[in-house]
């Protein structure tokens, strides 16, 4: 055993190396194959007791490979003595013991009159442990998908693996493992590149494992083949002048399906150009998995990268011709998209919306455009999305817009355009841009390239000649998806953003489909953070609950149309009793209460719901009554995605619930700017004695009964100072939070931190004539209800 | 036989034999002169002869792909081995475009192998396949990229590959996993070629209708582009849909009935119509999206019938035959 070496502790180890050998994996899986390797071989040694130190994991797309260095060869010896009755003890005690152990009386040794039983252990060959851990890897293996083959695929049971596994190498040292599964035999011989390489090689150890593939054109470590082809991508396009767009994904993709990776550059005709980058990016990424290149000024170049699996004895040039044939064919098509879709106004494209259901029970495409176009006009009638930013508000609530928005510290990218744009004309443009936002859904390029959604209709609705304005909301308004993406700030696109994710959490609130622990089939966790990021970042002052209110009742209108369609009495007799107009002033009680009192006014009606499906009937019942408390439901998950979100930003999540606590406050700009002033303030001096004094006082205040009343006594110093201390912060709190000067309202809470821990030295609350006791409780309470006017001091933690 | 322009490759060679074999013809590089269609044809007729293959013919009936073919649809089921490998016109109404557009055809050939139990080279035979049609694995970069297939209306599955040749798809490599519902044990190995973009690739040309039919020099324009005019004309505008959706019917009644009476092929045919009308409805666009389903899942149904039939007649012979095997 050549290799085979003394360990640190004297312990003989040596390298094992095991090769599984297959068709072509797939790509995408080599990463989660690697690791489960790696997991399962530890498994398997940790089950047998043999000591595993550093493990290196290597995939190309026809092996995985696993090298465990210093692999002791035996596992240790292990005496093991349990303690058993005494000699002298009953003969029920030895025969229990005996049982329990599973060993005869003349098995046991006995010592200083006690019985033990001794079990030895011998330590096992690392060998045996190996040749039954290898095919039980195999075995235990769980690819996404996995496949049965050949002649053993007879029985139902036979092997299964990711592609038809053809070939075991596993040497412990020098020696052969030997073990067998499946039909497949480990041996010391592997396999060379495809086409560079014929005829077996041979093995000897891990340490020549690698050097001997990479003689036969293959490169085992996939790290290197990734540097290889990022590093030659790279140096493709900078020999032609040109700079590459990185692209880590590709980089692994390529790597995964290539043993001997080499980057070439090809050229595409330029005429493609005309067709939008991101189709062109698209196409050659998603399809054929190359890189594409930009020129010197950042454009896109009429150039790409593909990687190619061999090195090809000439140089290359036919496999770059061949694929720049196949580029050519997909960017005619491509083009051909980009010309037929163009041909049809996006309002046409938007009627065959009405073909495609959004939810079985929200109804169509159609439907929901309809109610996104009736709420962004709403958004911006209200008042709510302005046509001009607001530069002074957003100064005052700088703090807020720190609150973790990517773009909250760019520029908004409101334009000129905007300065001379009326409410009405605003209304126009998001309502206008609303109903055409989900039209290139239909259209020949996003069937093609769902990805693109969003961004076709954008380059469509300008070619078409729609303001920039609209065409921006069109092109934006999925946006932001996800933590990192640009957020919106223009007013039309705010309009249709805000108005298409209120809506979606809307409508699947309203129908009780809400996200529940790791389930959220409809990303409605990310809409929400969506809406918060948008209103936070474009400054939007909004009331919530209104807004909520509103998208239900929309909701509610389009669903109940739906059901009784063509009964025009019935429509009109709905339209009679529909009372819920909601304004944004209507708090959510108000609209449970009329959404009620709706459906008991339908309940009158039984007899006319006859001629609907039971569908219909159940909804008509059952719905109202629901939706009215969903706007409560949807304010309770948007704070619990802020805190979320605002987590990262670090603003505490207790005082994040210390001012929704206090109630009917759902603008989120203007909450998070006091949660902001709250946290600045309870970690200074003030604050902390503040809340201890709060907490004090709160403390007596549950314990005792008390009815409040007035003072028929000479107030102590103290009680005086405190009253005079509420009588001013009191009313500067409560005008600097109408004034929404949340800094000034805690600085007016400051002004009773020393009255309140004077009064708590000096004044017995608990004094023994009921009198003063009640009024020094009723003052307690006076102060206690102070400090609640900027934030519920009893949710904060510490 | 064989034409005289056939590269010189020994097909009883090294070549395909082992995946080792396959850089040895390196040094005898293919032909100069491209293969015809037809020569295409031909060769890889003598190849997969060579292998063991039966060399069969079309099947007498429209269908969508190759995998219809009873050959390897009902051939698939069963414990027996079987190895074929034929020509099938594929019929895609949906994919004509009056001859106008160079790559695509509402009728075109697939070259179709099928190998049962597959065998432990499969992949180093297909690859000799290419190389005795003029592609050299050493100058053009041959890939097997994940590409899993899927037939709704056969009730079929497998994992595979989409091969590709300089970044072009020139073949789809599946192990069937499933056929008409039911396990496939043993495994078969299925290769379809799109003949057409192979002979495109081999022939260097841009539009299907510039490829050599032959040698001579007949293009393939010449045979088959009034075929595509006109059959995309019927097929998109004239196909009268009542006479398509009452054949739909009638082939699902007497797929029914041909159950009944135990003759499952017969069966299969049916479903192989069925399948096809729904398709030129398809094409005439009288079947909403919601439609769809429901029609591919009647499909679906008949196939899985036919199969289910098949193994049924069999059952009996093939446990006999194969002890321990169960359908």
């Amino acid at each position: 055993m050549g290799s085979t070496v003394p360990g640190v502790d004297g312990m003989s180890t040596a390298d094992f190396l095991l090769e599984l050998r297959s068709e072509e994996i797939p790509a995408r899986m080599q990463a989660g194959a690697r690791a489960d390797l790696e997991k399962l071989f530890r498994r398997e040694m940790q089950a047998a007791g043999l000591a595993v130190g550093d493990v290196t994991v290597w995939s190309t797309p026809r092996r995985l490979t696993l090298i465990a260095k210093a692999l002791p060869l035996a596992t240790e010896a292990v005496h093991e003595e349990t303690k058993g009755p005494r000699t002298s003890a009953p003969e029920q005690a030895l025969e229990g013991f005996l049982r329990k152990t599973g060993l005869a009386k003349d098995q046991l040794t006995e010592r200083d009159g006690v019985w033990f039983a001794v079990v030895e252990k011998p330590g096992r060959a690392a060998a045996d442990v190996l040749a039954a851990a290898i095919p039980a890897i195999i075995r235990a293996f769980l690819w996404p998908k996995s496949q049965r083959w050949g002649a053993a695929s007879h029985q139902p049971d036979s092997l299964r693996w990711v592609r038809p596994l053809s070939g075991i190498v596993a040497l412990l040292g020098d020696d052969l493992i030997d073990c067998e599964i499946g039909g497949i035999r480990s041996g010391t011989v592997t396999l060379g590149h495809r086409f560079h390489h014929h005829g077996d090689i041979t093995i000897g150890n891990a340490a020549d494992y690698a050097m001997k593939l990479r003689a036969a054109h293959v490169i085992v470590d996939h790290a290197e083949r990734e540097a290889l082809v990022r590093e030659g991508a790279q140096k493709a396009a900078d020999d032609a002048g040109l700079v590459l767009v990185e692209d880590e994904g590709l980089v692994i993709e390529n790597a995964g399906l290539t043993e001997w990776p080499v980057p070439l550059l090809g050229r595409f005709d330029e005429a493609f150009l005309e067709v939008p980058p991101e189709v062109i990016q698209l196409t050659a990424r998603v399809n054929q998995k190359y890189f594409i290149c930009r020129d010197a000024a950042g454009k896109l170049a009429n150039a790409f990268v593909c990687t190619a699996n061999i090195a090809a004895n000439d140089g290359g040039a036919v496999i770059v011709a061949g694929n720049r044939k196949v580029l050519a064919a997909r960017l005619s098509d491509a083009r051909f998209f980009w010309e037929q879709d163009r041909k049809t106004p996006l309002s046409v494209h938007a009627e065959k919306l009405a073909r495609i259901t959004f939810h079985e029970k929200l109804g169509t495409l159609a439907d929901k455009v309809e109610r996104v176009a009736k709420l962004a006009r709403w958004l911006v009638e209200e008042g709510i999305v302005m046509p001009d930013p607001r530069h002074s508000d957003a100064s005052n609530l700088r703090h807020s817009r720190e609150g973790g928005n990517p773009a909250s510290d760019a520029a908004p990218d409101w334009t000129p355009a905007f300065a001379g744009v009326t409410k009405e004309e605003l209304a126009e443009q998001a309502e206008l841009a609303a109903r055409l936002c989900k039209a290139d859904l239909v259209t020949e390029m996003v069937g093609e390239f769902p990805e693109l959604q969003g961004l076709m209709g954008g380059y469509y609705a300008r070619a078409e000649g729609l303001p920039d304005a609209v065409a921006d909301a069109i092109r934006d308004h999925y946006k932001p998806v996800g933590q990192g993406d640009d957020v919106p700030t223009a007013p039309v696109t705010v309009a249709v953003a805000l108005a298409d994710k209120l809506d979606t959490l809307a409508g699947f609130f309203a129908i009780d489909e809400r996200p529940t622990g790791s389930k959220d089939p409809f990303a409605l966790r990310r809409s929400a953070l969506g809406v918060i990021q948008i209103l936070l970042a474009a400054q939007v002052r909004c009331n919530l609950v209104p807004a909520f209110s509103n998208a239900i009742a929309s909701v509610f209108r389009s669903v109940l149309e739906r059901a009784v369609a063509g009964d025009q009495n019935f429509a009109i007799y709905i339209e009679k009793i529909w009372k819920v107009q909601p304004h944004p002033s209507l708090p959510a009680t108000e609209f449970a209460a009329r959404m009620e009192h709706f459906a008991a006014e339908l309940g009158d009606f039984e007899i006319m719901l006859e001629p609907y499906s039971e569908l219909a009937l159940e909804f008509l019942r059952s719905a109202p009554v629901v939706m009215g408390k969903t706007p409560d439901l949807l304010l309770g998950f948007f704070a619990d995605r802020l805190k979320v979100q605002q987590r990262e930003a670090g603003v505490r999540h207790d005082l994040i619930d210390a001012v929704f606590a206090l109630g009917g406050e759902d603008d989120l700009v203007r909450l998070l700017a006091r949660v902001q002033a709250l946290q600045a303030f309870v970690t200074t001096e003030d604050g902390v004695n503040l809340h201890a004094g709060y907490k004090r006082a709160a403390n007596i205040l549950k314990k005792e009964e008390y009815t409040p009343a007035e003072a028929d006594y000479a107030r102590e110093p103290a009680e005086a100072a405190l009253i005079a201390a509420l009588d001013a912060a009191e009313p500067r709190a409560e005008a600097a939070v109408a004034a929404e000067d949340f800094t000034a309202a805690m600085a007016a809470l400051a002004i009773l931190r020393a009255p309140i821990d004077t009064f708590f030295e000096s004044v017995t609350v608990n004094d023994a004539d009921p009198a003063k006791r009640a009024a020094r409780l009723g003052l307690l309470d006076r102060f206690r209800a102070a400090v609640h006017k900027v934030a519920d001091f009893s949710r904060i933690e510490g | 036989m064989l034409p005289i322009d056939l590269p010189q490759v020994d097909l009883n060679g090294p070549i395909g034999q082992s995946a080792r074999a396959m850089a040895q013809p390196a040094s005898t590089a293919p032909a100069a002169a491209p293969l015809s269609v037809q020569d295409m044809i031909l060769t890889l007729h003598a190849y997969w002869s060579a292998k063991g293959c039966l060399i069969l013919q079309p099947y007498d009936m429209r269908m969508g792909a190759g995998t219809f073919h009873p050959a390897t649809t009902l051939r698939a089921l069963g414990p027996q081995s079987w190895n074929a490998a034929y020509v099938q016109p594929s019929r895609r109404p949906t994919d004509g475009r009056y001859g106008e557009n160079p790559n695509r055809l509402q009728h075109y050939y697939q070259y179709q192998v099928i190998m049962k139990p597959s065998p432990a080279d499969f992949q180093a035979l297909y690859l000799g396949s290419l190389f005795a049609i003029g592609i050299d694995p050493l100058l053009h970069d041959i890939r097997f990229v994940e590409d899993d297939w899927e037939s709704p209306t056969l009730g079929a599955w497998g994992l595979g590959w989409e091969v590709w040749c300089d970044g072009m798809e020139v073949s789809q490599f599946t192990y069937f996993q499933q056929m008409g519902g039911f396990d496939c044990k043993p495994v078969s190995g299925e290769l379809t070629y799109g003949l057409e973009r192979l002979a495109m690739y081999i022939q260097g040309v841009d539009n299907v209708y510039d490829l050599k039919f032959n040698a001579a020099g007949v293009s393939y324009g010449e045979v088959f582009l009034e075929n595509e005019k006109q059959m995309s004309k019927w097929n998109f505008e004239v196909a009268d849909t009542d006479t398509l959706f009452e054949g739909f019917r009638r082939a699902e009644a007497e797929c029914h009935k041909a159950l009944e009476a135990k003759v499952p092929i017969a069966a299969y045919e049916q479903a192989i119509e069925a399948s096809h009308l729904f398709n030129l409805l398809q094409a005439r666009g009288v079947i909403s999206v919601q439609e769809r389903a429901s029609y591919m899942g009647r499909v679906r149904d008949l196939a899985r019938g036919s199969c289910e039939g098949y193994i049924e007649r069999f059952r009996p012979e093939w446990e006999a035959q194969f002890p321990g095997w169960t359908a």
